[in-house]
């Protein structure tokens, strides 16, 4: 009798496990729309890619433009700001990166990235700072003219979308 | 303790009702004949004051709801609207604006009494716990309220703290999308924040009904933290303290009115009155005065420990500050509750309450030079306070000697 009993709560338990694994399984796929909604909704994920011209600007201009909702620099690099970026020692940054890295190849004076401080996000005021790039009002941070960190609380250079140039005076940003 | 019952109903539809539903019988209990320590003193009328601000806030801040509109091309022109055109709605929006300053103020006051006269010991951990999970739900919602004026610093706010969650490893970035709802700080932003905004404060109210459930066991501390012995040391809750709790909440009053008349954008910042531009960042941001400490301890760390990045160990920090807070009932072993008769434990308190003042003004500093080594200092404090001056100074101090009873102690004070 003691092992038809025992035989019997087993087959419950597998029943009851069963039933539950099954209504949290239910329960979670209910809770997941319920969530994901949350998440960009497609007239956000439309934006992803933005054409820009440069023609637009001049020598020693940046604009900020707008990409995914959020703010990007587009700066034409004087000679002498692409010359101090490239004289920079890679043991002297905090996140090290070539100035090659940070532009692509045969048009060095474009550097486009994303106007928000990789610290908490404010965006940095432009020609200023100790290295002579971008200085964040919020909490300190300097940036040099290829938008390297080199001093304050930001962990890493100003982050850079995927983009590429569909000819010498337009870019492809996403 | 609430177990004796001075309700006796005679008429019978009184008695109809009590045998169904017995609210007067709950009310008579808890809201009138409650014992409560007869020592008590002005400290413990903010839980009054408190219950009185979250009313105010929900009712000016459905009304505000009535005329306010959550999208981001409208809501900063809404607010304005609100002022100057809605009747009264200058007022109203003051009240609501200036009450949430008052409201934390009353927050403050009330959880700074629980830290002086031990309130958080047993039997009334719950009731502490209780209270912090209020705190930061008071936080959740006040930050997401200042948000919904689609200001300057209402975006640039919203920016900055969603971005303290990308900090978290390898999980952050998605969940800094998923709150945004976007890239960047925007409509969707909004339109989550401010349905939160309207649901949180009725949670709040049920945090409190549950704070005072628990609080309902026991009972209240008192300003000797010796338990209550005999009838002797109490009296019943109305009219004793409801009038003294009313008169307190007038007194509040005085100076609330005051902001909303005469001052009501005092406690603001004025680049608030500037719309929400994604593009340019204010030269100088701050948090509203309340969350200045804790914005301080943030900014104070801006080194790297081991591999843990100076942005992640600020977050680290700032969260920690809170969460400690749920943990102190364990870490002060003191048997005595109230400070006054605690000689060791007395000044490190008041070193605590200058302390936090001081990181208040400095969460409004520029985080350069002595500012900022003064926020480290703080910082430092802060959490030394909790992880070795209470555990320690509990271990080794010699309390002075207690009254016997709350009453020995109000009519002892008397002879002398
Ligand atoms: C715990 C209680 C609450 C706190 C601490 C709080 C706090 C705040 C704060 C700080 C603001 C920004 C005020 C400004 O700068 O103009 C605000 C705005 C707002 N709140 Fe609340 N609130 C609370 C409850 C509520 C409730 C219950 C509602 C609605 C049911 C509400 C609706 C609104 C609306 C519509 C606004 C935008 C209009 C404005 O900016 O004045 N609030 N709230
Ligand atoms: S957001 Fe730029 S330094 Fe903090």
């Amino acid at each position: 009798m003691a092992s038809d009993a025992t035989s019997d709560i087993t087959k419950r338990d597998f029943l009851y496990v069963a039933t539950g694994a099954m209504g949290a399984v239910g329960a979670a796929a209910a809770v997941w729309p319920l969530i994901d909604q949350l998440n960009p909704d497609a007239s956000v994920l439309a934006l992803a890619s933005i054409e820009f011209d440069l023609s637009t600007l001049s020598e020693g201009q940046s604009v900020t433009i707008k990409w995914r909702g959020l703010p990007m620099f587009v700066r034409y690099r004087t000679p002498e700001e692409i010359a101090q970026a490239k004289a920079v020692p890679l043991s002297d940054l905090k996140d090290p990166q070539t100035d090659a890295e940070r532009v692509k190849e045969g048009h060095e004076q474009w550097l486009i990235m994303i106007a928000n401080c990789t610290h908490l996000g404010c965006v940095p005021v432009g020609e200023s700072g100790d290295f002579g790039g971008w200085f964040c009002p919020c909490h300190g941070s300097h940036y040099d003219t290829a938008g390297r960190i080199r001093k304050g609380p930001a962990p890493l250079n100003l982050i850079q979308p995927e983009y590429e140039f569909l000819s010498d005076t337009i870019v492809k940003i996403g | 303790m609430s177990g004796q019952s001075g309700y006796n109903p005679t008429n019978p539809v009184e008695k109809w009702l009590d045998e169904r539903l017995p609210i007067l019988r709950f009310s008579k209990e808890h809201l009138m004949d409650f014992p409560t320590p007869k020592n008590i003193n002005y400290w413990w009328t903010f839980g009054a004051i408190l219950m009185f601000m979250l009313v105010i806030q929900i009712i000016t801040g459905i009304v505000l709801a009535m005329h306010y509109t959550s999208d981001a091309s409208l809501a900063f022109d809404s607010v304005e609207h609100i002022r100057r055109n809605v009747n009264y709605g200058r007022i109203i929006q003051g009240t609501h604006a200036v009450g949430a300053s008052m409201f934390f103020f009353a927050v403050y006051m009330h959880i700074f009494r629980g830290l002086y006269y031990g309130s958080y010991k047993a039997p009334r951990e719950i009731i502490w716990i209780l209270g912090v999970l209020i705190f930061v739900l008071m936080m959740a919602t006040s930050f997401m309220g200042y948000v919904l004026p689609w200001g300057q610093m209402s975006f640039w706010a919203a920016t900055v703290i969603t971005e303290i969650f990308a900090a978290v490893p390898v999980v952050g970035e998605p969940i800094l999308v998923l709150l945004r709802g976007g890239f960047a700080v925007d409509n969707a932003t909004l339109t989550r924040f401010f349905s939160l905004h309207y649901l949180l404060p009725f949670i709040i109210l049920a945090v409190v009904i549950l704070h005072i459930w628990a609080l309902h066991v026991p009972g209240n501390n008192n300003p000797t933290g010796v338990e209550v012995k005999t009838s002797a040391d109490t009296v019943p809750f109305h009219p004793y303290i409801t009038m003294k709790d009313l008169f307190a909440v007038v007194v509040f009053l005085i100076p609330f009115a005051w902001f909303v008349f005469f001052a009501p954008d005092i406690l603001g910042h004025p680049d608030n009155y500037i719309q929400a531009n994604s593009q340019i960042t204010p030269p100088h941001i701050v948090p509203e005065w309340y969350f200045l400490p804790f914005y301080a301890i943030l900014r104070a760390i801006d080194f790297d420990m081991l591999f843990i990045s100076s942005k992640l160990g600020g977050v680290i920090f700032f969260g920690g500050s809170i969460v400690i807070l749920f943990f102190l009932p364990w870490l002060d072993g003191s048997k005595v509750r109230s400070g006054s008769y605690r000689p060791l434990f007395k000044p490190f308190y008041w070193l605590f309450v200058l302390n936090f003042l001081m990181l208040t003004y400095l969460g409004a500093q520029a985080a350069e030079g002595i500012f900022l080594l003064l926020s480290k200092v703080g910082t430092a404090y802060y959490f030394a306070y909790f992880l070795l001056v209470l555990p320690i100074v509990s271990r080794i101090e010699t309390p002075n000697p207690l009254p016997a009873s709350i009453s020995e102690s109000v009519l002892g004070n008397k002879g002398e």
